[in-house]
């Protein structure tokens, strides 16, 4: 799709400037993460989405606030995509009692209830089956709000993921189910664990439609989304989008893992050639971008002061919650 | 629980239990229940019974055979605001269930920092005789209760089981709530009006002097025959009902303990790492507690439970082998006491005819 053309005025909320504000600043913040992470400020094991935002932001900008989102503990690219509160992302990762866990989830388990970014999980697959907990009150209420919700390849090989397709189906449950496609279970490719790699053709035998989205085009997936999301908001039943896409950096921590010998920089450089960061970059005027930019710096450094300032949790809190009052 | 009050009426354990569910059904419309075979003619025992046709197929509603996913589906509508109840014809398959119950339901509330709850109950029946065999006959209430945010309750009558069950709704917390197969042919007297028997609170189900038994879930019943068997060698047994294992109310078993001097667990399970376990280790940590007090716990055999009966029978604590074990205690020179086979009859042998 040729945008250029479009989008030459550049208005402070069109769809690429919107897209962009949203891909940049995901990228910015997690790459502040790499930088702080050596400080040791970041007790907390992060799993990066640096590279695979597109998926989360391009289907995030087609849902409304009253729409729901779950995803993993690969999951900041999708809580910030769906909105989720900055400071208390920030002040979780410090290990803040002013986090949005209060400390005591971490990187692993986001969760902001007022941007219906429901808790990530670090157990794989174990939020496919949640989110259908709560698409069935979705149906009830019959307003046409949908859950997306997002796994990775890994999760399509746990049982759960399989249960849980045939009962949305059944239902017809306002669902729409995201496989991030990475290629990866932490360090094994998919050749190490399937005879016959076709996810959408599996999906597909449970009655539910599928979309496989190879090109990790932000504007394609939007599309999609939008369309598929319109059919799941008319009672028509879940839908399945595959999106291919490259993690950059390593499974767990900052930084890159490609001398480790497990996969290749070409691989990364293919990859990175389709980077919709640098590719939204490109469009966007250059005083608009850099507007963006500066805001986005000044909202980073913002919220690791805010984190920084934060104080950790009392002792006591280690015991509250423990059971809902 | 026996007096028979002006709106109390003799029901079977299933009846109260679907009593309780029907009358929160119908003050709640967050409730619903669900779980394989719960809208079919058999109804879970009668336990499930017209649900159905009174609150329709959205709210009353079998499931496939997916009970991982099925439980993640529980704890997610628990967690978008709904009271689900999950229904398991027998307590085994919970395994396929722990993933999201230990992972996700227990510490939802806690790892997201308050921010959500978790109202669920999964019912759990626990199986036993007319070759319940390997598969259909554990009680694994001691793995629920070992994890901090589940509760566990185990009524061991039907009044409780209404009370129970509606105070198991009612909370803001998952509760694994344990049915004895065995308890579903009793009758008590259950109060008509809803009520609840909260978490953490024992019964004194009969006083005695000379031994505390705790009994556990279907053995409280077995306590209280044994009683009966012991009072005949002039024994006062006293035999508390802890209802709900997780919290577990330890000081109305200390205070029983002070008294008597002699305590015996009975436990639904096997002893190794259980709530035999649990409560021993507890009397053990009281300090003021005297040196000389007697502990002793009884269980399943440290085995796997057989489908033949005769061996069967030998894997479960009996009124017998519970009677004989308090005489030796109480008696500990003396020859073994073992008593007469007929009395000690369990009720339900006369009346169990099988298959479930």
């Amino acid at each position: 799709m040729n945008r250029t053309s479009t989008i030459s005025k550049n208005a402070e909320n069109d769809e690429v400037t919107r897209l962009y504000r949203s891909l940049k600043r995901i990228r910015r913040i997690e790459e502040r993460i790499e930088e702080i992470y050596h400080t040791d400020k970041i007790k907390s094991p992060v799993h990066l989405s640096i590279g695979q935002e597109a998926i989360s932001v391009g289907i995030c900008d087609i849902l409304n606030a009253d729409d729901f989102v779950v995803g993993t503990y690969r999951g900041h690219a999708l809580y910030l995509a769906k909105g989720g509160n900055l400071e208390s992302f920030m002040a979780e990762l410090f290990g803040k009692v002013d986090g949005c866990a209060r400390g005591k989830g971490g990187s692993m388990h986001m969760i902001d209830v007022s941007a219906n970014v429901l808790g990530c999980s670090a157990v794989v697959a174990t939020n496919i089956p949640i989110a259908m907990g709560y698409a069935w009150k979705l149906k009830q209420q019959g307003k046409g709000d949908v859950i997306a919700c997002f796994f990775g390849d890994g999760a399509t090989e746990e049982g759960v993921f399989y249960e849980s397709l045939n009962f949305a189906a059944l239902h017809k449950l306002p669902m729409l189910f995201v496989c991030e496609n990475n290629g990866l279970a932490i360090h094994a490719p998919l050749e190490k664990r399937w005879a016959h790699f076709d996810i959408c053709a599996r999906v597909s035998g449970f009655g539910i439609p599928v979309h496989e989205l190879t090109e990790m085009d932000i504007f394609k997936i939007r599309s999609t989304a939008n369309e598929v999301v319109r059919r799941i908001r008319a009672g028509a039943g879940p839908e399945f989008m595959e999106c291919h896409t490259y993690r950059w950096s390593q499974h767990v921590g900052p930084g890159e893992d490609f001398d480790s010998g497990y996969r290749s920089r070409k691989e990364l450089e293919k990859w990175q050639e389709k980077d919709q960061v640098a590719r939204l970059a490109g469009i966007l005027d250059s005083d608009l971008r850099a507007r963006i930019d500066s805001d986005i710096e000044r909202e980073i450094k913002d919220c690791i002061t805010f984190a920084e300032n934060s104080p950790f949790p009392r002792n006591d809190d280690l015991m509250t919650h423990v059971y809902a009052e | 629980m026996s007096m028979q009050n002006d709106n109390q009426r003799l029901l079977s354990y299933p009846a109260a239990l679907q009593e309780a569910v029907d009358q929160e059904m119908e003050r709640d419309e967050r409730v619903f229940t669900f779980g394989l075979d719960v809208d079919d003619h058999v109804a879970i025992q009668s336990s499930t019974w017209g649900l159905l046709e009174k609150y329709g197929p959205e709210r009353v509603f079998s499931t496939p055979l997916s009970e991982d996913s099925m439980t993640g589906f529980a704890v997610g509508a628990a967690m978008a605001g709904m009271r689900p109840i999950h229904v398991h014809i027998r307590q085994d398959f919970l395994l396929l269930c722990m993933n999201q119950l230990v992972n996700m339901a227990a510490k939802t509330h806690y790892m997201y920092g308050g921010v959500v709850k978790v109202p669920l109950v999964v019912r759990a029946i626990i199986g036993k005789s007319w070759g319940q065999g390997p598969q259909h006959s554990q009680a694994l209430y001691s793995l629920f209760a070992h994890i901090p945010g589940l509760k566990v309750a185990a009524p061991s009558n039907a009044s409780d089981a209404k009370g129970c069950m509606i105070a198991a709704i009612r909370d803001d917390n998952p509760v694994i709530f344990n049915e004895h197969r065995m308890l579903y042919y009793t009758e008590a007297y259950v109060p008509e009006d809803p009520f609840e028997i909260k978490p953490g609170k024992a019964r004194v189900s009969a006083e005695g002097d000379d031994v505390t038994l705790v009994g556990i879930s279907n053995m409280v019943v077995e306590c209280l025959r044994a009683r009966e068997l012991l009072a005949e060698k002039g024994i006062s047994a006293e035999v508390i009902d802890p209802i709900w294992l997780k919290p577990l109310d330890m000081e109305t078993i200390i205070t029983s303990v002070s008294k008597t001097g002699r305590l015996l667990v009975v436990d639904n399970a096997w002893t190794v790492c259980g709530m035999s376990a649990e409560i021993l280790a507890s009397i053990a940590e009281t300090r003021n507690l005297s040196n000389s007090m007697q502990l002793q716990r009884m269980g399943f055999a440290p085995t796997t439970c057989p489908t033949s009966p005769t061996i069967e029978e030998k894997f479960y604590p009996s009124p017998a082998t519970i009677a004989s074990k308090v005489y030796s205690m109480i008696n500990p020179v003396a020859q073994p006491w073992q008593p007469d086979p007929e009395k000690a009859k369990l009720a339900y042998q006369s009346q169990f005819k099988g298959p479930f």
